[in-house]
């Protein structure tokens, strides 16, 4: 593989993966803080 | 006890919501059109308008349809209505998109069912193009139907028999269940395709023609018109599924991130399903001594003829990487077709006060009947007019007059970001409202001019204009008559006028 295709290739799994992540972090962080906040109340 | 008068069903969580959504969107369109879109779009370069196009309408796109359904609880035609009585046309067109698309997406699901079982002996020989095109199809041209194909009918009719069996059991126990199964039996099966790919002979060629970027691309405006056309219809919006799928959401649900987390998912596979065509087609290169782009190919051809052959070629285990790949095709059509049927059901079940059970009897019933049509000697030809039409002239459309109507017309995205902020963790900026009122409708426009230039300029595969006035644009506008049609029945119960109340925080 040349190495722009390595670097394109690297970056579109960062992104895109690394995007997918962060969504699913802030989900799980958002219904664990509610149900903390729930046990509190 | 009649549908609408019940109280609406809700997913089981936020997960099942989550799986169903993604299992719409990823379908066949990740697998067979993506990777060629991308090739053809500049390879690693695509990236750039593509990621631009998820960030400005597609994602935009999912928050406003999650926000319709979410905020006035109901199927498309049941939100339309309650967002304005003279919307409700809106929701019968999607519907009417939904009933037509499904009438062929069923038999693509045949066809990979029959592939699985023909992977047992690699049924299609040396020549898988003739295996398809003669034996298996028995392709006709127009004006011959050819008699009924019993190798697609009977598949057919246990696609249709598994979906109105999921439909019929109902949101939870049947829809969310179903995806619980398939999600992540198309992940492992995919994956495992995916690694065996990339350890193949010429996997790194495929690659390096997938993701070797060529930048003069992105001055040519037609490669951002695919970005944007590729991201609208593999998202599953602008017709009516998002919306209904919204509507089982409790009341207290995070759609701003459930839109970030399907959008990304949507594109995750994509990415994944890139990878594992282009290794393999390297592979393929490879063993035939030629170069990468002289085996690229999309859709059909992809999947029933160059797949073939690589499973013919490679060195072992053949037969269990075919079922694997026919088998990850019926996995994600059958997410995809559960929630195209459902968002026609859920309309008729609100319209109508049908029992869900008779709704999908009826509904589902019918349209598997009139997809046996495609179960002919004609069929191929049939379902590639009707399928470039519909979504030329039917998904493009019917997304470009939602956002118009919702955006420009009613001036409702105010109300709607509000609803959306009041119950999600991450409150939408300004550039929400921009890309719904700027981006999404001239890129969603040039999508639909460059569509009618292109069927101006030369018939679609130079068929005749008889064939493609008949099925071509008679089906694009039997969407919009389905969508006139069943907007002037009345209602069962006054449920339109009633628009339920605003989430308290």
């Amino acid at each position: 593989m040349s190495t722009p295709a390595i670097v394109m290739m690297l970056v579109a799994l960062v992104l895109v993966w690394g995007g997918l992540a962060v969504a699913i972090t802030s989900a799980v962080v958002h219904t664990r803080r509610q149900r903390a906040d729930r046990s509190t109340a | 006890v009649s549908g609408a008068s019940v109280e609406r069903e809700h997913w089981g969580s936020r997960a099942g919501f989550l799986l169903a959504a993604i299992g719409s969107a990823v379908g066949l369109g990740n697998i067979w059109r993506f990777p060629f879109v991308a090739y053809d779009g500049g390879g690693g370069a695509f990236l750039v308008p593509y990621l631009i196009a998820l960030l400005t309408a597609g994602i935009p796109l999912l928050v406003l349809e999650y926000g319709l359904g979410h905020r006035f609880r109901g199927s498309a035609p049941l939100t339309f209505a309650r967002l304005h009585p003279r919307a409700e046309v809106l929701g019968w067109w999607q519907v009417g998109v939904c009933l037509v698309i499904a009438s062929y997406y069923a038999v693509v699901l045949a066809w990979a069912a029959a592939y699985t079982w023909f992977s047992l002996d690699l049924a299609w020989g040396d020549d898988p193009e003739a295996f398809l095109f003669e034996s298996y199809l028995g392709a006709t041209e127009p004006g011959d139907i050819g008699g009924f194909r019993l190798g697609v009918l009977v598949p057919l009719v246990v696609i249709w028999i598994a979906t109105l069996t999921v439909l019929a059991r109902g949101v939870r126990r049947g829809v969310e269940r179903a995806n619980r199964i398939l999600i992540p039996l198309l992940l492992v099966t995919f994956g495992v395709l995916v690694v065996r790919a990339l350890t193949l002979e010429g996997a790194s060629a495929g690659l390096d023609t997938f993701f070797r970027p060529d930048w003069s691309a992105l001055s040519d405006g037609s490669i951002w018109v695919a970005a944007y056309g590729q991201i609208f219809f593999s998202l599953s919006v602008g017709f009516a599924i998002m919306i209904t799928y919204a509507s089982y959401l409790p009341r207290r649900s995070d759609l701003t991130n459930n839109a970030f987390i399907a959008g990304f998912a949507n594109s995750s596979f994509e990415l994944l399903a890139g990878i594992g065509v282009f290794a393999a087609l390297g592979f393929l290169a490879a063993s035939q001594g030629v170069g990468v782009d002289e085996v690229v190919a999309g859709g059909v051809g992809l999947a029933f003829v160059v797949f073939p052959t690589i499973l013919s070629e490679l060195p072992a285990l053949n037969e269990v990487f075919g079922i694997l790949f026919f088998g990850s095709l019926v996995a994600a059509g059958l997410s995809s077709l559960i929630s195209i049927t459902e968002a026609s059901v859920s309309a008729v079940v609100d319209k109508f006060g049908l029992a869900r059970r008779r709704a999908v009897l009826l509904v589902g019933g019918g349209t598997a009947l009139v997809s046996t049509a495609y179960a002919t000697g004609l069929g191929i030809t049939l379902l590639d007019v009707v399928d470039n039409f519909i979504n030329a002239f039917g998904v493009a459309a019917v997304g470009l007059a939602e956002v118009i109507v919702v955006g420009w017309v009613l001036r409702r995205l105010g109300e709607l970001r509000a609803h959306a902020d009041l119950v999600s963790d991450i409150p939408l900026g300004r550039w929400w409202t921009v890309a719904l009122l700027a981006v999404t409708p001239v890129l969603l426009g040039a999508v639909t001019i460059d569509n009618l230039r292109q069927e101006l300029a030369t018939p679609y595969e130079g068929l005749p204009a008889g064939f493609l006035l008949t099925f071509g644009w008679g089906a694009a506008l039997l969407a919009v008559a389905i969508g006139f049609v069943m907007t002037s029945r009345p209602w069962r119960e006054p449920v339109a006028a009633v628009v339920p109340p605003e989430v308290t925080r």
